[in-house]
């Protein structure tokens, strides 16, 4: 299944936020996060992550410093501010309006289900 | 980690292409580089060959293009270049630049300081104004000298010619018994300036000064340091405005302090200012001058064709009042002016084109206008005689003149595939001496030859 760019794009700031919620991370260990969270449908291109990470740096959501681990590369590690945990907090309640409305959608009209055929899948 | 030389090659490479994009910092790089390698190493032990977890790696982080345009979108402050200092720059390169700050600070203190020096033994500003006007320069250049001095480690050598240089001048300009009101006070005070930066530019070469390359540096140097110096004056009204206008306000008169401190302080210290910050974004921010060149020679050329053809149509000659060779002195400036950097800016190895066609069509036109204007001038100069004025504005005119008749031949020559555009360059940056010789000539010369009138 391929999930359009808009909706990844929407998803993308508490997606990061929530797995830097749990604790400090760095570029590619929230992208596999994001992977195994969304059982590999949520597909990032893997560059576009450190520009939105950079946005929410400047917005004050997260901040970063070069850390170089034991026995390691230098890394940038970002953590969550927080103002950060706050926009989280609310991009929830936002993201938990949304998914009430939808859910409210899919029980009214049962016409609309998820069907299982490949071939619609692929064409969207 | 078990990674292979080719591999590394291969990262190199690709980080060689980040380094092209402007709008990826250094830093951003290491952070993609730190991602590409996690991600080959993870496709690695999942089994694939090092060179096919590059492309899979290389493949997954995006297009070139798209990143790059996301990071544009981010910082899109990067495509400005953002003023002073870059934002995380190597540790050295850091400290050098934190250290050449600090110079340029205090040099430029020094010249602020020292313009303020004569008040202490009662020479007004506002009274004294010949004495400052002749010497000007003294305050501002030789500090300016000082920091290329230090910036380019010359030798002692260079540091004691550049000392002897700036007290000859200082020498010149005080030492000849010139009333406040005679024509060689003027001449001091135009020429002195453009003596005096030729001395910088000594200093500014490091002291290779016969090398022509250095001396295209300082031609190009030149340029930027004015359009920087400019727009530092512009900022400067706008301050100056401000203050005068808010003091104003609440019933203080500020004039007093901006004419006898920001002004004269602020326009010495903007000169060091102006060569610190041409230094620092060197290599950042496009050059100006050529750009602006580019934009201004279509519309002098038309604009001294029409003249000509102006001149033609109504047989009229022109008008050759006192002022009018000074006019055309300027206007040769100009056309020289637009030729340098022109050529400052030039591949040398392009083959010539429209622009080069419409150069040579700038310079033959105002070549021959000036001609004109000789010819008209030389019939009646007999009758003025010779004042220092107008025996310095010819001589400027013979000058630029003989610079302009070359370059057009160099020019010609190239234009029509006989000659490397590269002896044009080397014509120009020899010249410089002769605008030396001329600067100093006045400014030594003139004084005694002309009974210091």
């Amino acid at each position: 299944m391929h999930i359009t760019k808009d909706l990844v794009a929407a998803s993308a700031t508490p997606l990061v936020l929530g797995i830097l919620a749990e604790g400090e991370s760095y570029g590619y260990a929230i992208l596999k996060q994001v992977n195994d969270l969304s059982g590999g449908q949520l597909e990032w291109t893997d560059g576009l992550l450190y520009p939105l990470l950079h946005r929410l740096e400047r917005l004050g959501h997260v901040e970063s410093a070069w850390e170089t681990p034991q026995g390691g590369r230098r890394r940038k590690y970002y953590r969550i501010t927080d103002q950060g945990r706050a926009e989280l907090a609310e991009q929830r309640r936002q993201w938990a309006a949304v998914v009430d409305a939808l859910r409210g959608v899919w029980s009214t009209t049962p016409s609309i289900r998820p069907t299982p055929a490949p071939a619609w899948g692929a064409g969207l | 980690m078990t990674v292979d030389n080719d591999l590394e090659g291969q990262i190199a490479e690709w980080r060689a292409y980040m380094h092209r994009r402007r709008e990826l910092h250094h830093t951003d790089a290491d952070e993609l580089e730190d991602h590409l390698r996690s991600r080959i190493t993870e496709l690695t032990e999942a089994g694939l060959r090092p060179d096919e977890s590059f492309l899979i790696a290389v493949k997954r982080m995006g297009s070139l293009d798209e990143l790059s345009r996301e990071f544009a979108r981010e910082h899109s402050e990067r495509l400005w270049k953002q003023l002073v200092l870059p934002g995380e720059p190597d540790a050295p390169t850091a400290a050098r630049s934190r250290r050449e700050l600090a110079v340029m600070v205090l040099c430029a203190a020094v010249a602020a300081l020292a313009i303020k020096v004569p008040a202490l033994f009662g020479l007004d500003l506002s009274q004294d104004g010949s004495f400052y006007a002749r010497n000007a320069s003294l305050f501002a250049l030789p500090a300016l000298a000082a920091y290329f001095a230090w910036q380019r480690r010359v030798g002692l050598r260079v540091i004691g010619a550049l000392a002897v240089l700036f007290v000859l001048g200082a020498v010149a300009a005080n030492a000849y018994p010139l009333a406040d009101d005679s024509q060689t006070v003027v001449l001091t005070a135009i020429h002195l300036p453009i003596a005096l930066w030729l001395v910088v530019g000594v200093a500014y070469a490091g002291g290779d000064w016969r090398s022509d390359r250095r001396r295209m540096d300082f031609i190009r140097f030149t340029g930027e340091w004015l359009i920087y110096f400019v727009l530092i004056g512009l900022g400067g009204g706008v301050l100056t405005a401000f203050t005068v206008n808010a003091f104003g306000a609440i019933g203080l008169d500020a004039e007093g302090f901006i004419q006898s401190w920001l002004l004269p302080c602020g326009a010495v210290a903007a000169v060091i200012v102006a060569a610190w910050l041409v230094e620092a974004k060197q290599s950042v921010i496009e050059n100006m001058a050529p750009v602006l060149t580019r934009v201004f020679t279509p519309l002098f050329t038309a604009t001294l064709l029409t003249f000509l053809v102006a001149i033609i149509w109504t047989t009229s000659g022109i008008d050759v009042e006192r002022d009018a060779l000074i006019l055309f002195d300027l206007l040769l400036v100009i056309v020289l002016g637009m030729l340098l950097y022109a050529i400052s800016a030039r591949d040398l190895t392009a083959r010539p084109g429209l622009f080069d066609r419409l150069q040579l069509a700038l310079v033959v036109s105002a070549l021959v206008i000036d001609v004109l204007v000789l010819a008209a001038i030389t019939g009646r100069i007999t009758e003025w005689g010779f004042s220092p004025n107008k025996t310095a504005a010819l001589g400027e005119n013979l000058v630029l003149l003989t610079n302009l008749v070359w370059s057009a031949w160099l020019y010609l020559g190239f234009v029509r595939g006989r000659m490397p555009f590269a002896r044009l360059e080397r014509w120009q940056t020899r010249y410089v001496v002769v605008y030396a010789a001329w600067a100093w000539a006045v400014v030594l010369a003139f004084p005694p030859l002309f009974d210091f009138a």
